[in-house]
């Protein structure tokens, strides 16, 4: 038994017996049994990443099953264990159990605690499957599990239906993504002839340069392949165009969206573009679309991030345009960078999250900032934690000395690659990049300087008012209204301290390993040294430039929301349609619902009423049932009871019958 | 041919025919009080033939049969194989039906004794290799029969289905007789073999015309559309076990009889009586579907329901071949049980005072006072539906198999999907015993004698009936090869 047994099947254990006895055992059980669970995989997942780091470790396959076995299809199931696995697996399993962890004290409350924690055990099995993929379809069940899972715990509070519309969204959303990733996967075994990762790997640069003809266009085969596979990472990494359901996503518990729709699921289309690199460096028009869609999505997000009041969908915008600065990164060929700014950024946004879930917890579940200012003295712990959080995001660290938080050496490494790479998408992606490095700085100290600083506003907070019983009026002079946020429990904060330690160190220790060493990556990752040595020699300008306008975005928050706090309403009156435009994200929503949902709902209506009802019922069951109840009726009056019509009848039958004969 | 040999092979309707002599002497002296005495004897002669027969049936050395009386009578596995269902129906309905006499008083012993008497009809019916022999056995059957429809003598209901049923049958008799004697002006030949040998060379318009009059003669024994019209109005007012009785044996004999005469004087011309046997088999499907729907009188709506059965199985027949006999004789077992079962269910349905009750209103919210007999009923009405895992789906699949494999795919495909209507009223039974609201007519509890044919007959057709689909596979077989041996 390897250890990846133990980290893939506990949390899949976990959740089926935790989840079948829901009603049975008292909650306790299975919040101990799934976090316990988590925690086992943790450890282990650490000592399976360590030695990788040391460089005492070889990447191996861990046989499980076989799967199928058709034809020329044939797959097993098998656990790759590699570097790039490696990461994975602590990413996931250390945000996993911590946010098990969290949960105890976010979810105390809730009368469904169970189904909770078996349902974020299931999504962690599901996850681990996919970064564990030796082959396509093995990745595509985990691709899909996560889905399913994200589904669940988005609608997790069923009864709201906010909650289920976003649930939706966020599955036929991605449902669109997959068809493009099955599509990819159909066409890889087309080509190849197989779907094991390994040897498509292997023969991808010999099928570099060829074509195929589709609909009369002669078409690079590498391209589409690459770029059928990204539009299925666009859809799970919400990058632009099949963004949408991200921000929606906010209505699942605020655990869940540190998990799944910060740290872990949503970078799965990272981890994809990555685990194939060797085949997306042979499609070099495939990675101009990736560079191009994730620095668009980086620079749209942030934009969309300056103008959002609520605490939750900031960092989700903000998650949206880290995951473009991602694409990017991998789109210029510095995959190990991309690996890096996932593994930071799932430190510190999962700190980010859980910081504002301690913020909202508090706030009596106000999400709004509005209603937030002056909880520094109140949530202490919590404010220190969202500082580290912040302080990494913005990327605050400087070159000369070399130290920095987490955001530093990750980000700052994408910015300088996309530099160093020279090509003009990668010069776009860098401008984009920077702009969006000084957005970054900006919503971010907003939140902060909204949430943390200045004087409560809580009364104006209908969830406020509620607690406390009073209007704004009767409150008077008091803006608090008599409420007192008080910090979060135990179990709570443990986590937010873990991360901490992850948002400041882990830029610090793993930043040489991940950016500069191809043995680290061992091959798990087409790892490029040429463009890591250019990318170290940029001139320190660009080295600094990401630090200049992290300085300059919080300049420009700390004067609009603690200098002059009329300023920012100001400018949004001056710049009205452009403030209007980003507030309402660019209409894409909008957009979205004239060209898609309600043709699709009049087709759909269309089919129902007319071609369901007016035809196949009508025709079909309807019809049939007509049919059949005046055919009743007939036999009824022909069985009139009297002997000479039956006589009769039967003479007809034998004179027909001979009729019939002789003819 | 030895007598010694000729009395060996009709030895069970030898046993049958001295008993019923002997038993009637008994009822004429002993008088009414004999019956139940009459009752048990006529059981165990029954049963004696049926071990008899099944003797009979797993010797290999007749595997192939043997000729009795000259080639007038015929002792095979496929003879031998449909006695045994005969047998056992009728000695489920005399252990069930004293019973239901009990508030009329009407029982007496002649009642078993006409039965015995219709078994020996029915034996040479599935035995007859002779037109002559056919006759006789048809005749026996159904004068046994005609009484026995108007047994309860101060019912109205049940003397005018007498009447019916005779005038009716006599009308269907002259039909085929009328066909038998073409058959022997253009043949020359009243015995199978020499009808076969003159019809090989092809068919004069005479042959053509017998033919097709002595298969409609045999669609009245078996209520095939369009000789079907007796059907519901004899069902309904005959008294309940003699509906029961007609439903089962009659019906078993006289399709035996119907693949005899088909298969093997008329086996060489399948081509001629194919379209009419395809035609007949889906009327009966649709109108006995389309018929029972509308009923409200249990006993009417099982008689609908033969009708609609009869159909299924003259798919197999219109196969024309000897996989197509064989589902048919399958057929034939789950039928059995499953009428038989059905009607021994309503037979148990009496009101506060003794009485039958019969329409489906009555049995409403069933389940909630009688729940074993709900229970029987519904697994009955399921299987009727041809609800797999249920055995009356097993009949019907085989039936359909052979249709297919015989090239008749638009036959079976069009049965399947009018198999889709009768299905919703043996839902509707279901429906009305489970789901509405009780009407609290029916009361009281069965006897043991109903209860053990019910649950066997049940057991038989639940899934537990896979246990002995090997057996019932290996004499079909061989009864089915015993019809083919000639060809």
């Amino acid at each position: 038994m390897h250890p990846i047994h133990f980290i893939v099947f506990l949390p899949l254990l976990a959740a089926i017996v935790g989840g079948l006895t829901n009603k049975a055992a008292p909650a306790v059980f299975t919040k101990g049994l799934t976090t316990g669970a988590l925690f086992v995989a943790a450890v282990l997942s650490w000592m399976v990443f360590l030695p990788f780091v040391a460089g005492t470790a070889e990447a191996q396959v861990v046989p499980v099953l076989q799967w199928v076995q058709s034809g020329t299809l044939s797959f097993d199931w098998a656990l790759r264990v590699d570097t790039l696995t490696a990461v994975m697996l602590v990413v996931i399993t250390t945000v996993s159990a911590l946010v098990h962890l969290y949960s105890w004290g976010y979810m105390e409350e809730d009368p469904d605690q169970p189904r909770f924690f078996a349902y974020l055990s299931l999504f962690t099995f599901a996850m681990l499957m996919l970064v564990t993929a030796d082959n396509l379809v093995q990745m595509f069940f985990g691709w899909e599990g996560v889905g399913l899972a994200s589904y669940l715990l988005i609608g997790f509070w069923f009864k709201k239906p906010s909650a289920n519309a976003a649930a939706i969204k966020a599955f036929v959303v991605n449902r669109v993504g997959d068809l493009g990733f099955m599509l990819g996967i159909f066409g890889t075994f087309l080509v190849f002839g197989t779907v094991d990762i390994p040897r498509i790997l292997e023969m991808a640069p010999a099928m570099s340069g060829s074509d195929i003809t589709f609909m009369g266009m002669r078409l690079y085969t590498m391209d589409i392949l690459c770029i059928l596979l990204f539009i299925g990472a666009m859809g799970k990494s919400a990058q632009l165009g099949l963004h949408t359901w991200l921000p929606d996503a906010m209505e699942g518990p605020t655990p869940v969206s540190a998990l799944i729709h910060a740290a872990t699921m949503v970078t799965a289309g990272v981890f994809m573009v990555c685990r194939l690199s060797p085949m997306f460096e042979t499609a070099p028009v495939a990675l101009g679309v990736v560079t191009f869609i994730g620095a668009a999505t980086c620079i749209f997000a942030a934009t969309v991030g300056t103008t959002q009041w609520d605490i939750k969908r900031v960092i989700a915008y903000s998650t949206c345009s880290q995951l473009g600065y991602m694409f990017f990164a991998a789109g210029v060929g510095a995959y190990g960078a991309a690996m890096f700014h996932l593994f930071t950024h799932a430190f510190f946004k999962a700190l980010l999250f859980l910081g504002a879930g301690s913020v909202i917890h508090a706030m009596h579940h106000e999400q709004d900032m509005r209603y937030y200012g002056g909880l520094r003295k109140h949530i202490p712990l919590t404010f220190y934690a969202m500082l580290a959080g912040t302080l990494a995001i913005t990327g605050l660290g400087v070159y000369h000395l070399g130290v920095g938080f987490a955001g530093f050496w990750s980000k700052d490494a994408i910015i300088e690659v996309a530099f160093a790479r020279g090509t003009e998408v990668a010069s776009f992606a860098f401008w984009m990049g920077v702009f969006a490095a000084l957005l970054t700085s900006f919503y971010s100290w907003r939140l902060m300087f909204l949430t943390f600083w200045g004087k409560p506003r809580w009364i104006e907070s209908e969830h406020i008012q509620h607690s406390v019983h009073k209007t704004p009026e009767q409150a008077g002079e008091d803006t608090t209204g008599g409420y007192h946020p008080h910090e979060s429990p135990v179990s709570m904060l443990i986590p937010l301290g873990v991360l901490t330690v992850g948002a400041i160190a882990a830029g610090q220790v793993f930043a040489p390993a991940f950016l500069d060493s191809a043995d680290f990556w061992d091959g798990s990752i087409f790892y490029n040294e040429p463009l890591i040595h250019a990318m170290h020699g940029v001139p320190v300008l660009v080295k600094y430039a990401a630090f200049i306008v992290m300085l300059l975005g919080f300049v420009i928050a700390w004067y609009g929301y603690i200098r002059n706090t009329a300023f920012p309403a100001k400018v949004a009156e001056q710049l009205g349609p452009v403030y209007r435009f980003l507030y309402n994200k660019w209409y894409f929503d909008e957009l979205y619902d004239r060209i898609f949902v309600r043709p699709a709902f009049w087709i759909g209506r269309q089919l129902w009423q007319r071609g369901d009802v007016g035809i196949i019922d009508r025709f079909g069951p309807n019809g049939a049932a007509w049919v059949v109840e005046r055919g009743v009726g007939v036999a009824k009056r022909v069985q009139s009871g009297y002997l000479t019509s039956y006589a009769l009848i039967m003479l007809l039958g034998l004179v027909a019958a001979v009729t019939w004969i002789l003819m | 041919m030895s007598y010694a040999s000729s009395f060996y092979f009709t030895l069970p309707e030898v046993i049958l025919s001295l008993s019923g002599l002997a038993l009637l002497m008994v009822a004429a002296f002993a008088g009414k009080a004999s019956a139940r005495i009459v009752t048990i004897l006529s059981v165990a002669a029954l049963f004696g033939a049926g071990i008899f027969t099944a003797h009979l049936l797993s010797d290999p050395a007749f595997a192939l049969g043997g000729d009795a009386f000259s080639g007038v009578y015929r002792m095979d596995a496929f003879g031998s194989y449909a006695k045994i269902l005969i047998y056992l129906a009728t000695i489920g309905i005399l252990m069930v039906t004293q019973r239901y006499f009990d508030s009329t008083g009407e029982y007496r012993p002649e009642y078993p004794v006409l039965m015995i008497f219709g078994a020996v009809g029915m034996g040479m019916m599935v035995s007859a290799v002779d037109l002559m022999t056919l006759y006789l056995g048809l005749e026996l059957s159904s004068l046994s029969s005609y009484v026995l429809a108007s047994y309860a003598r101060s019912d109205g209901r049940s003397a005018e289905a007498g009447l019916k049923y005779f005038v009716l049958g006599a009308l269907a008799s002259g039909i085929l007789l009328y066909g038998m004697s073409l058959v022997y002006g253009f043949t020359g030949a009243t015995d199978y073999l020499s009808i076969l040998a003159a019809m090989s060379d092809g068919l004069s318009g005479g042959m053509l015309f017998g033919l097709v009059f002595v298969l409609a003669g045999l669609a009245f024994k078996i209520s095939a559309v369009p000789f079907h019209m007796w059907t519901p109005d004899v069902y309904e007012g005959a008294p309940t076990p003699v509906t029961a009785f007609f439903a089962t044996a009659p019906k078993v004999a006289a399709i035996a009889l119907l693949m005899r005469v088909a298969l093997d004087p008329f086996g060489a011309q399948v081509d001629a009586w194919r379209q009419i046997v395809i035609f007949s088999a889906l009327a009966s499907i649709v109108v006995g579907a389309l018929g029972a729907i509308g009923q409200a009188n249990l006993k009417r709506l099982l008689a609908y329901s033969s009708i609609n059965n009869v159909g299924f199985i003259l798919i197999g027949l219109a196969a024309g071949t000897q996989a197509g006999a064989g589902a048919m004789l399958v057929y034939l077992a789950f039928y059995v049980a499953m009428t038989l079962g059905s009607f021994v269910a309503v037979l148990m349905l009496r009101d506060g005072e003794g009485r039958q009750v019969e329409t489906l209103a009555d049995i409403a919210g069933l389940s909630r006072s009688h729940k074993g007999l709900a229970l029987c009923l519904a697994v009955m009405m399921f299987s009727l539906a041809g609800i797999p895992p249920l055995m009356g789906f097993w009949g019907k699949f085989v039936v359909f198999r052979a249709a297919v494999d015989a090239d008749l795919i638009l036959l079976a495909a069009v049965g399947i999907a009018a198999s889709v209507i009768g299905a919703f009223y043996y839902l509707k039974i279901v429906k009305v015993m489970y789901f509405d609201e009780p009407a609290g007519v029916v009361a009281g509890k069965g006897d043991a004698a109903s209860w053990v044919v019910l649950a066997l007959t049940t057991l038989f057709v639940s899934p537990l009936g896979f246990l002995l689909t090997i057996w019932l596979g290996n004499w079909t077989n061989r009864a089915a090869a015993a019809l083919f041996f000639a060809a």
